[in-house]
């Protein structure tokens, strides 16, 4: 009993009580791109990047892509990128993942009124890992920890998509689960919808071009909300999901 | 000496032996000098296979024998004498082709080739029998955790025998490897088992490093260290509370769960990752302490040696209270006493590495045996002989108090760490590397063939769950059904990086 008594005082208060306004700190997040013009015929930082995620004249980063390596920063001559600690970069199409040049805004994802009037007071996760490196899944897995405690808000895991209404797949999408992905899917009851979590999710990544790999899945479903980041920070899928269904 | 265990070797100078001479050296080195192989793998060169074994000797020398052989004629197993063999030939066959005459089943470790439509000819054991009854599990689990199928064939709740039927998440990594300069490889190699980042992408980095005739310094190796003990401290607290969750003890889990947070969150104000993504690169790091990190300014002032050792002493101290409730409890050490065994001997004949295996008495600990930042600040393998749950939660728990003391030398000794992005130069062509490190799980195998420009002609990389999945297998044997997520969760196996 007393053992008991000092882990609770040991404890003490461990969650975050504004999940809005806690900063990751030291988190290499959302990337802010300067207006310095690049150099004459300097293409340094897309030769740099593994994933193919930057195009130039005008620049862009895809978010969707992106995996946060920085690897672009250290080759870029001009110091034009820069990564910050905002966790805030989740959308609701694959147009609002790209970063382009100048004062950064940050667009919340919009809400969606059909979706927040009935799930914005309950909503049931099923969680699909296909392919994913257990770095996304462990951070949706934080989600449901004493400092993130998602289920504040009514979001929880569950374990058989029956139960389940939006569907959460992480990872590139492998061929040998191409099959178990579209059970767990065709398992849904109606309403549902489909969350991309991390950068192979939504666009395949590092494995966009990997043998064992089928995203046909993700050409017949599209999702609903893409979560970038590789892995994506639990404070990135909290402002994406909050967003969408109009949860202060 | 390095602080990853290195083997160069310049292949034109390697002798190649026959199929029989090399049989003959295994079978001398593994039977009478108290050798275990560490790899075995196959590098395809038209219709001939060149096969390499990698075996330590003694506990330290490493070896690689090598032969050729046809991919039709093959060669007859050695898995039948040598049982931790078995999946090095399975995937041997799967890979290659390979003919393995005498293997006792050689059913494919990933469904690389065939995919999903060849698992239906490799269907489950079966049992026959009016009590026998067979329970399927996977490959979606009920939980967020990666797929991986399992069926249990039981006599009532006993579970008699256990099949693991892995491979779904097959994403096609060594052939990735080979497909990009093999000295920009860190963001893939950070992604091969997520959970893992920094033993995967250290036995890389130095492979490259050995490759390319280059020393790191101190500091480096140091930060290196440093941030493997974070992983390995994060892993451990994860297993802890996730064995706590599945035995009902939920102080255990609550606690266990935040004290992982700030384990992960010091990482992430070292690189910038709560899983050490950018925390290595061939030749330097990307890990600051003393400086801010290259980040925005506003939302991070500088993390100073003062505030990781702060850090280190809040989850010493905490930790600790938590232990001693965790250990004293009687309903823990009910559940997990006497529960999925692996005994000593069986350990070592499957060839069973890091914490599983230290948990039944096998003192093998990679970095017990390495040059580095290890000689300068040595640490000693943490063993249990019973091989139950029981032992390989004590092991955890041993582990990340000596990580944290550790941690806090190696901090006092090096309060600043600068990240380095060195130029890699060419790499020596024709070369054999295998570089290994002490993952939390266990050894991070990772061997590299250069061709005769430099370029790859092979990547091998070995995951610590490859060999360790038979284990569990085997610990479930006799126990009860309903323990098996307690026996799952006590060895914490990596599904992708076993699958590739």
């Amino acid at each position: 009993m007393l053992k008991a008594l000092r882990v609770r005082a040991s404890q003490g208060t461990q969650y975050i009580t504004d999940l809005r306004k806690a900063v990751p700190h030291g988190f290499r997040g959302r990337p802010r791109i300067s207006t310095t013009p690049c150099k004459e015929g300097c293409d340094a930082c897309v030769k740099a990047c593994p994933t193919d995620a930057i195009a130039l004249a005008p620049f862009r980063l895809d978010l969707g892509t992106c995996v946060f390596c920085a690897e672009c920063v250290e080759a870029c001559p001009e110091g034009k990128l820069a990564f910050t600690a905002d966790p805030r970069m989740g959308a609701a199409t694959r147009e609002a993942l790209v970063v382009t040049e100048g004062p950064d805004r940050i667009d919340p994802v919009l809400t969606s009124r059909s979706l927040a009037s009935v799930f914005g007071r309950s909503l049931r996760l099923r969680q699909v890992s296909a392919g994913g490196c257990n770095g996304c899944e462990l951070e949706l897995n934080a989600l449901s920890n004493v400092n993130f405690d998602l289920q504040r808000y009514g979001i929880e895991w569950v374990a058989s998509p029956r139960h389940a209404d939006a569907l959460v797949v992480t990872g590139p999408l492998t061929k040998n689960m191409a099959d178990a992905v579209r059970l767990a899917w065709d398992a849904m009851p109606d309403p549902r919808f489909l969350v991309a979590f991390g950068a192979c999710a939504i666009s395949g990544g590092l494995y966009a071009d990997a043998p064992g790999v089928d995203r046909s899945f993700f050409a017949e479903v599209t999702p609903v909300l893409y979560v970038p980041g590789s892995p994506p920070h639990p404070l990135t899928f909290v402002h994406a999901i909050l967003d969408l269904l109009g949860i202060e | 000496m390095s602080a990853a265990r290195l083997l160069l070797v310049p292949l034109d100078a390697a002798p190649e032996l026959t199929v029989t001479e090399w049989r003959i050296a295994l079978e001398r080195l593994l039977r009478d000098d108290d050798g275990r192989v560490v790899t075995l793998f196959g590098t395809p060169n038209d219709e001939r296979i060149t096969i390499t074994a990698v075996v330590e000797q003694g506990g330290s020398e490493l070896r690689a024998l090598r032969t050729v052989v046809e991919r039709d004629v093959g060669y007859h197993a050695l898995t039948p004498e040598f049982p931790a063999l078995h999946c090095f030939e399975r995937e041997l066959h799967e890979q290659h082709g390979v003919r393995i005459a005498g293997h006792p089943w050689l059913k494919p470790v990933r469904f690389e080739v065939t995919g999903s439509k060849g698992r239906d000819a490799y269907p489950f054991y079966e049992i026959e029998g009016k009590e026998v009854h067979e329970v399927a599990v996977g490959p979606i689990h009920a939980g967020v955790i990666e797929p991986g199928s399992f069926r249990f064939m039981c006599l009532g709740e006993r579970v008699h025998h256990l099949e693991i039927h892995l491979g779904y998440q097959h994403r096609g990594v060594e052939k990735l490897l080979l497909a990009r300069d093999p000295r920009s490889l860190a963001p893939l190699v950070e992604t091969i088992a997520g959970d893992t980042s920094i033993a995967h992408t250290w036995a890389y980095a130095a492979a490259i490093e050995a490759l390319a005739g280059m020393a790191v310094p101190h500091e480096i190796d140091a930060a290196r260290g440093a941030m493997l003990e974070l992983e390995r401290i994060a892993m451990h607290l994860a297993g802890l509370a996730g064995l706590a969750a599945d035995v009902g003890f939920l102080q255990g889990a609550s606690s266990y769960g935040r004290l992982r947070t700030t384990a992960i969150n010091t990482s992430m104000r070292l690189c910038g990752s709560r899983f050490g993504r950018g925390a290595i690169r061939p030749g330097g790091s990307g890990t600051t302490l003393g400086a801010g990190p290259d980040l925005a300014e506003a939302t991070n002032g500088a993390f100073t040696s003062t505030d990781l050792l702060r850090n280190l002493k809040l989850l010493s101290d905490d930790v600790a209270i938590i232990d001693d409730r965790f250990s004293s409890a009687r309903t823990v050490q009910h559940r997990l006493r006497g529960v999925g065994a692996v005994p000593s001997a069986l350990a070592r004949e499957i060839g069973l590495v890091g914490l599983a295996a230290r948990a039944s008495g096998v003192p093998c600990d990679l970095r017990t045996r390495a040059g580095g930042v290890y000689e300068h600040h040595p640490i000693e393998a943490c063993v249990e002989p019973d091989g139950d749950c029981w032992a390989r939660a004590r092991i955890r728990i041993a582990e990340i108090r000596r990580s944290l003391a550790w941690l806090s030398s190696v901090a006092d000794a090096h309060p600043r760490w600068e990240a380095a992005r060195p130029r890699i130069g060419a790499l020596a062509p024709r070369q054999l590397v295998v570089a290994m490190t002490e993952g939390w799980r266990g050894e991070v195998v990772h061997a590299l063939e250069t061709d005769g420009g430099g370029g790859l002609a092979r990547y091998k990389v070995q995951d610590p769950s490859f060999r360790n999945w038979l284990g569990l297998a085997l610990a479930v044997r006799e126990n009860e059904i309903s323990d098996f997520p307690i026996c799952n969760k006590s060895f914490d196996l990596s599904y992708c990086g076993s699958d590739l």
